[in-house]
């Protein structure tokens, strides 16, 4: 009951603060550059044999994607972190944990509320390119839902390390910590995957190493690979960062469970220790 | 059998006077080197205010806090209406004014309300709510939102907040900080209507005044400890007499004294009044006085007032309780 009400709550903050225009202006003008580069992109597509062309749709797709999914990073982390660690610095929080609520129960609200805006966004942005990819060049990729899924969790999974942060950093550091991790596993994802396609086994071992610890990535690889239609191709041997090598595995997908399980139960303790 | 035994229970239980809306014991807190609380105990009673004063520091809002789930104590136990504060379910039927009163600015005052009755679990009808929000004078701001309130009007909404889910104890923490005279005149008002309806209340405030005419009990807090608590009368003692007399015999004096404790510097005599005055001792002392002859210039009932009586116990005056 405590979580559908804040969860309520954080989602009618998400829909009336001011960082969701900043989501929607910055998510038409993305939307709309890539339609006009998808349009100029048709008229040379001619010159490619079909084959060819699916890879440079399915790259650029995944670039434009990358994009969205920075966007909703970015927007679900830099709310998060005011809406948690903001709360308690402003003292808007004491009147609510002064309820018959168990702490847990209000940062599970918090989380579910996020969680919801940020797969919305995915869903609705992620659509909207797909149409737009669909009209300009034909192309529609082979598994959309299960990738904006992915784009959905690996949402998730970096509102959850903002949540965590922001029980014990201010508001906007937690959001600009989140936020270079995130990116810093996307660095070390490309670095892990120039390693695989070298043969380099070390170098590789960045990539595996930083999508343990932080799963976006992971996530993001997965994602790419829903929507560029390796199947098509056969094995890649591209070093694109735009240009996932294989799919995810069940045993990650069930880390990235056990990974939300364990950082979100690590901030539910350290925000239920916290002195409000 | 079983059913029977059961009645007896319950007829046990409902026998037993209701435990107190607040009980606490020992309560510590530690903020790094600085000891902020320490041992603090007290109770207040189903229906009773009580007035938490203390100088800046004294460890007021940390007692509240504790009390309210909101800083973890080092040590201590708290019992609100009965139950156990580490349970949450304790808060269920617990109004709370934080001394730092903000609430979300992107929702309306109603919005507000209805969002603190379902974090109550409570049943109220949207009309109760606006009630709510008219007895603190916001009944038609109750659609705006609250990220254009003034100060004073967020501390409106906070004990509206407080009230809304039907409290049998209300925790208000410096409730009229942010308020004019009207508005305080108002809290004062809304605090005697509580104790009325038979609500507990808690309340911090510096002002003394208003805890003198509205607390039944007061605890004084220094330096993180009790350094006195009591009803008002135990609190302020005795009331006194202060004469300008003249001609005063020795039968006069003996009079005087067969009052109360007598006081004489010159003319002026200052009589302490016995605790159970029955309002016929001042007239029937000044009938006796002049029918003996003696001069009366000036009758002065006095009292000491509460912030004389704190100031003294603050600065460690003799008579500390």
């Amino acid at each position: 009951m405590t979580v559908l009400t804040v969860a309520g709550l954080t989602l009618r903050e998400a829909s009336r603060r001011k960082v969701l225009r900043a989501l929607v202006v910055l998510t038409a003008a993305l939307l709309g550059l890539s339609a006009w580069g998808f349009a100029k992109l048709s008229g040379q597509l001619g010159d490619l044999t079909s084959g060819e062309s699916r890879i440079v749709a399915a790259q650029v797709l995944n670039l434009v994607m990358f994009g969205l999914s920075l966007i909703a990073a970015l927007g679900t982390a830099f709310l998060a972190g005011p809406t948690l660690s903001g709360e308690i610095e402003s003292g808007q929080v004491l009147s609510v944990l002064a309820r018959p609520v168990r702490r847990a129960a209000v940062l599970a609200g918090k989380w579910l509320g996020l969680l919801v805006f940020g797969s919305v966004f995915v869903g609705v942005a992620g659509l909207a390119e797909f149409v737009i990819v669909q009209i300009t060049i034909g192309y529609w990729p082979p598994d959309p839902v299960i990738g904006l899924l992915l784009l959905a969790a690996q949402t998730g999974v970096l509102l959850t390390l903002t949540v965590l942060l922001a029980t014990v950093i201010s508001p906007m550091a937690s959001g600009i910590v989140a936020v270079g991790l995130f990116g810093a596993t996307w660095i070390a994802g490309v670095v892990g995957t120039v390693g695989t396609v070298l043969g380099n086994e070390s170098v590789a071992r960045v990539g595996t190493v930083s999508r343990m610890l932080l799963p976006t990535d992971g996530l993001w690889q997965g994602a790419m690979y829903s929507f560029q239609g390796t199947r098509l191709l056969g094995p890649g041997g591209d070093t694109s960062p735009f240009f996932a090598t294989a799919p995810l595995s069940g045993v990650y997908l069930v880390w990235v469970l056990v990974w939300v399980l364990l950082i979100g139960g690590l901030a539910a303790f350290a925000f239920g220790r916290r002195d409000v | 059998m079983e059913d029977t035994a059961l009645q007896a229970a319950e007829q046990l239980l409902g026998g037993l006077p209701p435990s107190p809306a607040v009980w606490c014991s020992g309560l510590r807190k530690r903020y790094g080197r600085r000891t902020a609380v320490d041992g603090v105990s007290f109770t207040v009673g189903r229906g009773e205010v009580v007035g938490l004063l203390g100088p800046n520091g004294a460890g007021k809002t940390s007692v509240i806090k504790m009390l309210l789930g909101l800083v973890r104590p080092d040590a201590g136990e708290v019992m609100l209406l009965g139950r156990p504060g580490r349970d949450p379910s304790s808060r269920e039927r617990v109004g709370y004014l934080p001394e730092l009163f903000r609430y979300q600015p992107w929702l309306s005052a109603a919005e507000v309300l209805a969002v603190h009755v379902r974090l109550a679990r409570m049943q109220v009808p949207a009309e109760e709510q606006r009630q709510a929000l008219a007895l603190v004078g916001l009944a038609d701001r109750a659609g705006d939102r609250v990220g254009g309130f003034s100060k004073g009007m967020q501390q409106r909404l906070g004990l509206a907040v407080a009230l809304v889910a039907r409290p049998e104890l209300v925790v208000l923490d410096e409730p009229t900080s942010a308020l004019d005279p009207l508005g305080r005149a108002d809290v004062r008002d809304l605090v005697l209507s509580l104790k009325a309806c038979g609500v507990a209340v808690l309340l911090n405030s510096h002002l003394i005044g208003e805890v003198e005419r509205v607390c039944d009990r007061v605890v004084i807090l220094d330096r993180g400890m009790v350094a006195a608590s009591g009803s008002l009368a135990e609190l302020l003692g005795q009331r006194e007499l202060r004469l300008r007399l003249g001609g005063v015999s020795a039968a006069a004096e003996a009079r005087l004294a067969a009052t109360g404790s007598l006081h004489r510097t010159g003319d002026e005599f200052t009589v302490v009044l016995p605790a159970e005055d029955d309002e016929a001792t001042v007239p029937g002392l000044i009938a006796d006085l002049v029918g003996l002859g003696v001069q009366v210039h000036a009758v002065e009932p006095g009292r000491i007032s509460l912030e004389e009586r704190l100031l003294g116990i603050l600065r460690h005056e003799e008579g500390a309780l």
